[in-house]
C-alpha cells in the first residue's frame, strides 16, 4: 500500500494526469453537442415532472417547496451517476476495448496517472452537469441565492468520490454486465436513502443509521444548503467522509490496476 | 569504455513465471547501441512476454535488466521518455484522427508547440499519411494503421525502438514500404529491437538475430553466421508423385543430411553437385535448389511441429 500511496503522490506532484484529463475532454468535446443536451433536457425533466408533478401531492418537504428539495438533490445525485458511469462503462471501454491505457502506459505515464486523470475527469463531468441543474433550477426559481455557486467545488469532490470508488470496480471487471452488480446494489440503494428524493428523517432507525455511513448522504448534506440559500453544519465530518472515500478507493483502484495490467 | 560498447539494453537471468508457467526463462541479453536485433520464436515462444518487461508494461519474476542505463521496473517510467514502442496489436485511439493520434500521444510525453507540428508533418511524411491526416483510424487500411504505429512511436526521438511484429498482416507493398523505413531509422542510428514471423524480413534488415522457444534463448548471431553455424550451404528439395522412390533408390546417399516434410524430401549438403546431377539424370523428378536460409535454421532450432499458442 505505501508503494501505491507514493505512486499517487507522485502523479499528483507530476501533473502528468492532466494529459490523460486532456485526451478524454478532446474526446468529449467532439460530441458535446449531444452531451450538453443531455445535461440540460434530463434535469429539466425530472424537475418539471417530479417537481411539479409530484410536488402538487407532496406539498412543502422540509419547509421547503418538493422542486427546491429535489433540485438540490438532483444535483448531488447526477453528480453521483454521472461520474460513476463514466468510471465503469467508458473507463471500461477505454481500458479493455479500445486498450487506450495500454497505449498511455508505454509513455512515461504510471498507472496512478492514468487512474488519477479518469478520476478527475469522472469529476469534471460532474460538474458539467452540475452547472446544467443549477442554471435549470435557477430558470425554474429552485435555487436560493448566489452562494449556490459554492457547490461547484463539492460537486467536483463528490464526482472524484464516485469517479473512484467505480474505477475500483472497473478494476476488477471481465465485462460490462459486472457493472450492474455495482449499480443495483450500490449506486441504486444509495440513490433511494441517501436522501435525494425524500428525507430521512421519517425512515427506520436502522435506515437511517446505515445512511450515515454512505457517501451520498453527506454529499447531500453540504450541498442542499448552499443549493437553497442556508449554512450546511458540521462541513469538517461531511469533507471527511467524503475525502476517505475518494482516498481509499483511489489507491485501491491504482492497486488493482497495476496488477491487472500486468505490474 | 567507448561509445558504441554502452549497452542499450542488458537483461541478466531474467525470468516471468505465470503460476507454475515459465514464459520467459533466464534470458541473458546485450544490445548494443546502433544495434538492429531481431528476436524470432514460434507462437508462445515468450517474444511479447520479453518485450513488455524491456518496456517495464510487466515486471520480471527474477533477473536484473537495465535499458537505456536504466534499472527497469525501478526506473522504467522515466526510461520510458527515451523509447518507442509498436505493440504487436495496434492500440491506435479509434476516437480520434490520424494526426490528432500523433498529438495526443506526444502530449503523453508532454510535448506541444510549433517544433512538435514541424515534427509530426515529419512522420506523416515519412509514414506516406499525409492525404490521411483527418482520417479516422478505422477508416485506414491495415498498412496505414501498421505505419501510424510506427511514427506514434517516434514522436518522443526515441533512442530505442521496440517492434513487436510490425509487418504481420500487410501485403507485400506494405511490407516493402515498412522494411524502407525501417533501414532508414537504422541509418540514423535508432538502436532497433523486432520480433517477425517472416524470415526474409529478419535476414535483411538485422544484424545480429536471436532464436527464441519455450521462453529460452537458443542461439545468437549475424544471419549470415546463423546459416552456417547450422545448416549445410547447399539445400535441395525433392517433391512430387515419384520423390519418394527416388529418396529411397537414389538421393538418401548423396547428401549429408536429408528429412521428409510433408511430400517434400529435403536435403542438406556440403557439395551439391552429386544430387543436382543426379537429379537432371532423372527426368520427371521436381526439385529446387537453394542456398540454406535462415528458415532451414528457424525449423532446425525450433522443431517442426505446429505450436497451439
Ligand atoms: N498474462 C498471462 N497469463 C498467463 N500466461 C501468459 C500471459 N501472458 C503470456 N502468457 C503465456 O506466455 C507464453 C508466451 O507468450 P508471448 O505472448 O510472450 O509469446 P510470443 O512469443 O510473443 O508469441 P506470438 O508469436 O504468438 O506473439 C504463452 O504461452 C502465453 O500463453
Ligand atoms: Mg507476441
Amino acid at each position: 500500500m505505501a508503494v501505491t500511496w507514493v505512486q499517487l503522490l507522485d502523479s499528483l506532484r507530476g501533473g502528468r494526469w492532466r494529459a490523460v484529463w486532456w485526451r478524454n475532454f478532446r474526446v468529449w468535446q467532439r460530441l458535446a453537442g449531444p452531451a450538453i443536451l443531455g445535461n440540460f433536457g434530463e434535469p429539466l425533466l425530472y424537475l418539471l415532472a417530479l417537481g411539479y408533478g409530484l410536488g402538487s401531492f407532496v406539498g412543502d418537504m422540509q419547509g421547503m417547496r418538493y422542486i427546491v428539495f429535489l433540485a438540490s438533490g438532483i444535483v448531488v445525485s447526477s453528480a453521483m451517476t454521472t461520474a460513476s458511469f463514466e468510471g465503469m462503462y467508458s473507463a471500461y471501454t477505454r481500458m479493455e476495448v479500445q486498450r487506450t491505457w495500454e497505449s498511455i502506459l508505454t509513455t512515461p505515464l504510471s498507472v496512478a496517472d492514468v487512474v488519477f486523470g479518469e478520476a478527475v475527469w469522472g469529476a469534471t463531468k460532474s460538474v458539467f452537469s452540475g452547472v446544467a441543474i443549477l442554471l435549470v433550477a435557477t430558470v425554474l426559481g429552485a435555487v436560493g441565492d448566489a452562494r449556490a455557486i459554492l457547490v461547484l467545488p463539492l460537486v467536483l469532490l463528490t464526482g472524484l468520490c464516485f469517479a473512484s470508488m467505480s474505477l475500483v470496480v472497473t478494476a476488477v471487471s471481465r465485462s460490462y454486465d459486472f457493472f450492474l452488480y455495482y449499480t443495483t446494489l450500490v449506486i441504486t440503494p444509495m440513490l433511494l436513502i441517501g436522501g435525494v428524493f425524500f428525507p430521512l428523517d421519517r425512515m427506520p432507525q436502522a435506515i437511517q443509521i446505515a445512511a450515515q455511513g454512505l457517501p451520498l448522504t453527506h454529499a447531500v448534506a453540504l450541498i442542499r444548503p448552499l443549493v437553497i440559500g442556508t449554512i450546511p453544519h458540521h462541513v469538517a465530518l461531511h469533507l471527511l467522509v467524503l475525502g476517505l472515500y475518494t482516498l481509499v478507493p483511489l489507491m485501491l483502484a491504482v492497486r488493482l490496476v497495476n496488477r491487472r495490467m500486468g505490474g | 569504455m567507448s561509445d558504441d560498447q554502452v549497452q542499450v539494453i542488458d537483461a541478466r537471468l531474467l525470468s516471468k513465471h505465470y503460476g507454475r508457467y515459465t514464459a520467459v526463462d533466464a534470458v541473458d541479453v546485450k544490445i548494443r547501441r546502433g544495434e538492429f536485433w531481431g528476436l524470432l520464436g514460434p507462437n508462445g515462444a515468450g517474444k511479447t512476454t520479453f518485450l513488455r518487461m524491456i518496456t517495464g508494461a510487466i515486471a520480471p519474476s527474477s533477473g536484473s535488466l537495465r535499458v537505456l542505463e536504466y534499472p527497469v521496473p525501478a526506473q522504467a517510467r522515466p526510461m520510458r521518455r527515451r523509447i518507442g514502442v509498436v505493440p504487436q496489436l495496434d492500440n491506435l485511439d479509434p476516437d480520434f484522427s490520424v494526426i490528432e493520434n500523433l498529438r495526443t500521444y506526444a502530449g503523453y510525453f508532454g510535448l506541444s508547440g510549433p517544433d512538435l507540428d514541424t515534427h509530426i508533418e515529419g512522420l506523416l511524411e515519412f509514414a506516406a499519411l499525409e492525404s490521411k491526416r483527418d482520417a479516422r483510424i478505422s477508416a485506414l487500411s491495415g498498412g496505414m494503421q501498421r505505419r501510424l504505429s510506427l511514427v506514434r512511436a517516434l514522436v518522443n526521438q526515441p533512442d530505442l525502438l521496440i517492434l513487436d511484429e510490425p509487418t504481420t498482416g500487410l501485403d507485400p507493398q506494405a511490407r516493402q514500404l515498412m522494411w524502407q523505413r525501417l533501414r532508414e531509422l537504422k541509418s540514423k542510428g535508432i538502436t532497433v529491437v523486432l520480433t517477425t514471423h517472416y524470415m526474409e524480413e529478419a535476414q535483411r534488415l538485422c544484424d545480429r538475430i536471436t532464436i527464441m522457444d519455450h521462453g529460452r534463448l537458443l542461439d545468437s548471431a549475424s544471419p549470415s553466421e546463423l546459416i552456417k553455424r547450422h545448416i549445410e550451404p547447399h539445400v535441395v528439395e525433392v517433391y512430387g508423385d515419384d520423390a519418394e522412390a527416388w529418396h529411397l533408390g537414389v538421393g538418401a546417399g548423396l547428401a549429408d543430411r536429408s528429412e521428409q516434410v510433408g511430400e517434400t524430401w529435403l536435403y542438406y549438403a556440403l557439395d551439391e553437385e552429386p544430387l543436382v546431377d543426379a537429379l537432371k539424370a532423372s527426368h520427371g523428378i521436381s526439385y529446387l535448389h537453394r542456398p540454406a536460409n535462415l528458415e532451414d535454421v528457424f525449423v532446425k532450432l525450433t522443431g517442426r511441429e505446429l505450436r497451439e499458442a
